[in-house]
């Protein structure tokens, strides 16, 4: 076993760990401003939840895919172009939710906001899908021939894992979002909320279970199954800290399920970092698809210094913003007209020119 | 067309679309920055209505470089996998040091800037801003590397044919890269200079016309202030003035700077890639005139029918050599030099695909390379001119009257985007054919090259590559009207736009129930 090259497995592994710990959340507030929240008061509310954090928890996924590039560019290539017309779905996804969190409150229209709701929603569904059918395909193999690129058409990567990937991911974000906006806002959306996961979550981390399951069967290690209860477990007891009213344990022991989960279908996986279901001989491993030791070095080095950083920053961003948010504390929404020699009347703002009491010159 | 020509046109599009967006948040973040510690430091009021104002438009555009830039970093492995596997070794470190030391401090201390106000003590909150703009700096600089690696590879060895990193030192202090670090912050604040100047004139225009300043007989400006335009009190004529003059000041110092920093660009150039110092001159003999015009067919790859309109004697060599006399090598010599050294026909490799086995063009195309060039000198300085012009024109303390020298600024904007642009066209279309471009002190087996023929991803279909190319182009031109039509928005609302407590005629109307009253102590002072 090399030793850099696995650190950096494990490395990679907890960036997207990491990413779907963090990014879930503000995913599945996402996909919730359209089917849970009621009235634009409360989309504002769920939107500001994660105002002024969702940025940098998608920086996880620009770090996983530049990490994955540095240390292991083969798997990064073969991957990446393999799932081609996906990734462009996550990229205009991924571009449209960004685009919207900034732009839906600067027009003060229904219709804007109604659009920009949709690519919120639409965005972040699209995104969590194809981001977990990507890693259950990474898990679970593509049809790569001996150079390491896709045979069999721009397709050949749709198979069953795909779905429960993406199914696995979506259901995920919306339960671990339920659980963040009960502990994050106040009122009759908190109570909601709580309910939504009491409800639904055996449905929404199902597809996760099935995933890691269908790893540990494929090629587990004894350590998978433990690893497989003690997510269940985990489940269990954010279940019950939900019912009891304790919202912030039920949301660290959602992260706990992810943590046994994800660590279970990665370390299940382990050697390998994308199999190759056409001939095991063309797999990728984290030994012929990885970096030479001085880069991994030189690495591991920044990781070193940059993760902990990382860490404490975003820890104490989450800190500053750590009260909950409520309909009375939204400011009203602010609307203007051009400061030009004419005033805008009602809210259809229809200019009409009004003289200027001041100056001379006409 | 096949995979490779769609996947470059892709490329182009998308890089020089992100590049819209990325120099205007690194200059104007940059000077947001200098604002709100301007007002920090002095109390003036003028100056929290600049960083408001200025911090919005920032904010718009902000957001849309973060959408864009996404598609940069997964474009590699998705578009140009064999390039990915080629140069993943010392190519990757670059970017994943970008995410990981830089583009995470840029977002995170942004948000704590955005959402912080009033939250935050105003030092830490003012520190927010300066950690972010630090993040966007760094970020500039570890993509530079990575580019400059393909323009001038240093630091490696060659291994199992690929080039593996061996000195990071190298690497990360490629001369090509800091001076093109140098050029590209300088470009950015530019860019950042000319939105404040031509924004501010609009303004100052638009209280002239709206009568609210008017100019006694010298022509000195006698402020006024309007009580039906929301904001246009007589702090509003401060904040435009000061905003013109400290934009143009920036561009001026800052053309001045990527003066500076793109004659070190070219000597290095010249050096690195003598081929692409050529084809930006089209010139094909030997010789040491710069080109002021040249006519004829500055496309045809052989050289044969560019004429030589117009030259400046000795000034190509100053360019390249800080003299008057040395003989620049032309298109027609490098030609068979590089035939001798990087092959004259593509290897008979189906890496290749159709293009295996065929002869070399190593000739850049040359009217993108030569005007690009020009364009890029031409616009820069023509915003600089300007600038300067601005400062003379606005000297007792308003703009003229002039509804065309308005619009003048107004379009004058687009010059240093246009310059930044034109840049990245010809220093990328002038690496062609490589990918990664040779360097010419390495020889024999620790070459480093890559030609782009070879690099686009062998598993995916020109289908594929046409799907993504429309889709990807149609969002982004969707994205930019919007883009441009919110900008306009809150550009005609003036600082109004970005500060609504400065609206008296809504004021009175709440009965005191806006932000900052007393009534609402929780009521969050920034919410999406």
């Amino acid at each position: 076993m090399d030793f850099l090259p696995t650190l950096w497995f494990i490395l990679i592994a907890v960036l997207w760990i990491g990413y779907l710990f963090l990014e879930g959340f503000d995913l599945g507030v996402g996909i919730l401003m359209k089917t849970f929240a009621r009235g634009e008061k409360e989309r504002r509310v769920l939107l500001n939840t994660v105002g002024p954090v969702w940025d940098g928890n998608e920086v996880w996924l620009l770090t996983a895919g530049g990490a994955t590039f540095a240390a292991f560019p083969f798997w990064y290539a073969s991957l990446f172009s393999a799932l081609y017309i996906p990734l462009v779905f996550v990229l205009i996804a991924l571009i449209f939710r960004a685009v919207a969190f900034e732009y839906r409150g600067k027009v003060h229209s229904d219709m804007w906001r109604t659009v920009w709701d949709w690519a919120i929603a639409l965005g972040s569904f699209v995104a969590a899908f194809g981001i977990g059918a990507m890693l259950a395909l990474t898990t679970t193999g593509l049809p790569l021939n001996a150079n390491g690129d896709r045979v069999g058409g721009p397709f050949a990567w749709f198979t069953w894992y795909a779905v429960i990937g993406g199914l696995a991911v979506v259901g995920f974000a919306i339960i671990h979002a339920a659980a963040f906006v009960a502990l994050k806002t106040d009122g009759d959306i908190r109570h909601r909320a709580r309910r939504l996961v009491g409800r639904w979550m055996p449905v929404g981390l199902a597809p996760m279970a099935v995933w890691a399951i269908a790893v540990a069967l494929e090629n587990g290690k004894w350590f998978s199954w433990l690893l497989i209860a003690v997510a269940v477990a985990c489940a269990v007891a954010s279940w019950m800290a939900n019912k009891a009213g304790r919202e912030g344990l039920s949301f660290l022991a959602m992260g706990g399920f992810l943590l046994a989960g994800a660590t279970a279908i990665f370390s299940a996986a382990y050697p390998v970092v994308l199999p190759s279901t056409l001939d095991p001989l063309w797999n990728l491993t984290v030994e012929n698809a990885s970096s030479s030791s001085y880069t991994l070095g030189l690495m591991s080095i920044v990781a070193a210094v940059g993760v902990p950083l990382v860490l404490a920053y975003q820890a104490w961003t989450y800190w500053i913003f750590r009260k909950r948010i409520t309909v009375a504390h939204l400011p009203e929404p602010h609307e203007f007209g051009p400061a030009v020699g004419y005033v805008s009347v009602g809210s259809t703002s229809e200019p009409h020119f009004e003289h200027t009491t001041t100056g001379g010159d006409s | 067309m096949e995979a490779l020509d769609i996947a470059r046109w892709q490329f182009g599009i998308v890089t020089v679309y992100h590049f819209l967006m990325v120099p205007l948040t690194i200059g104007l973040g940059t000077l947001v920055a200098i604002l709100q510690t301007r007002w920090h430091k002095t109390g003036n009021e003028a100056y929290l209505r600049m960083t408001k104002f200025w911090g919005k438009l920032f904010l718009i555009n902000f957001i849309m470089g973060v959408a864009t830039g996404i598609v940069q970093e997964f474009q590699f492995g998705m578009a140009w996998s064999e390039y990915s596997r080629f140069v993943g070794d010392v190519f990757g470190a670059p970017l994943a040091m970008e995410a990981l030391l830089a583009f995470f401090v840029e977002s995170t201390f942004l948000g704590l800037w955005i959402f912080g106000w009033k939250k935050l003590p105003p030092r830490i909150h003012l520190a927010c801003l300066w950690i972010a703009v630090a993040g966007s700096i760094v970020s500039a600089y570890f993509i530079l590397v990575a580019n400059s690696w393909m323009q001038h590879p240093v630091g490696v060895e060659m291994l199992n044919g690929r080039p593996v990193m061996v000195d990071a030192w190298a690497v990360f202090t490629n001369n090509t890269a800091l001076v093109a670090f140098f050029h590209t912050i300088t470009g950015a604040l530019a860019v950042a200079g000319g939105f404040l100047l031509g924004i501010s004139w609009y303004q100052l225009w638009r209280r002239r016309k709206d009568g609210i300043d008017t100019v006694d007989a010298t022509g000195r400006v006698i402020v006024g202030e309007s009580a039906t335009i929301p904001g246009r009190d007589k702090k509003d004529h401060s904040v435009w003035i000061k905003s013109l003059r400290f934009g143009a000041v920036v561009a001026m110092i800052a053309f001045a700077g990527s003066a500076v920093s793109g004659d070190l660009s070219g000597k290095l150039m010249f050096e690195q890639q003598p081929m692409k110092m050529a084809a930006a001159e089209a010139a094909c003999h030997d010789g040491t005139s710069f080109s002021i015009l040249s006519l004829g067919d500055v496309g045809s790859r052989d050289c044969s029918e560019v004429v030589a309109v117009m030259e400046v004697p000795g000034l190509l060599s100053f360019l390249a050599h800080n003299d008057f006399t040395t003989e620049i090598k032309g298109v027609n010599t490098l030609v068979p030099e590089y035939q001798a050294k990087y092959g004259k026909y593509l290897p008979d490799d189906p890496m290749y695909g159709d293009r295996a086995g065929q002869e070399i063009n190593y000739v850049p195309v040359m009217p993108v390379t030569y005007w690009g060039f020009r364009m890029m000198i031409g616009f820069g300085g023509l915003a600089a001119a300007a600038a300067a012009v601005a400062l003379w024109a606005t000297r007792k303390g308003t703009v003229p009257k002039s509804k065309a020298l308005m619009r003048l600024a107004l379009i004058g904007i687009l010059a240093p985007f246009g310059a930044n642009a034109a840049g990245w066209i010809f220093t990328e279309m002038g690496r062609q054919p490589f990918v990664v471009a040779p360097n010419p002190s390495m020889s024999g087996i620790d070459q480093v090259f890559m030609f782009t023929a070879s690099a686009v991803s062998p598993g995916v279909s020109a289908g594929e590559v046409i799907f993504s190319l429309v889709a990807l182009t149609t969002v982004y031109a969707v994205l930019l009207v919007v883009e441009v039509v919110l900008l306009t928005k809150y550009i005609r609302g003036g600082v109004v736009s970005a500060m609504p407590e400065l609206d008296q005629t809504k004021k009175t109307d709440d009965g005191g129930a806006g932000p900052g009253g007393e009534a609402d102590d929780d009521v969050l002072a920034f919410a999406y």
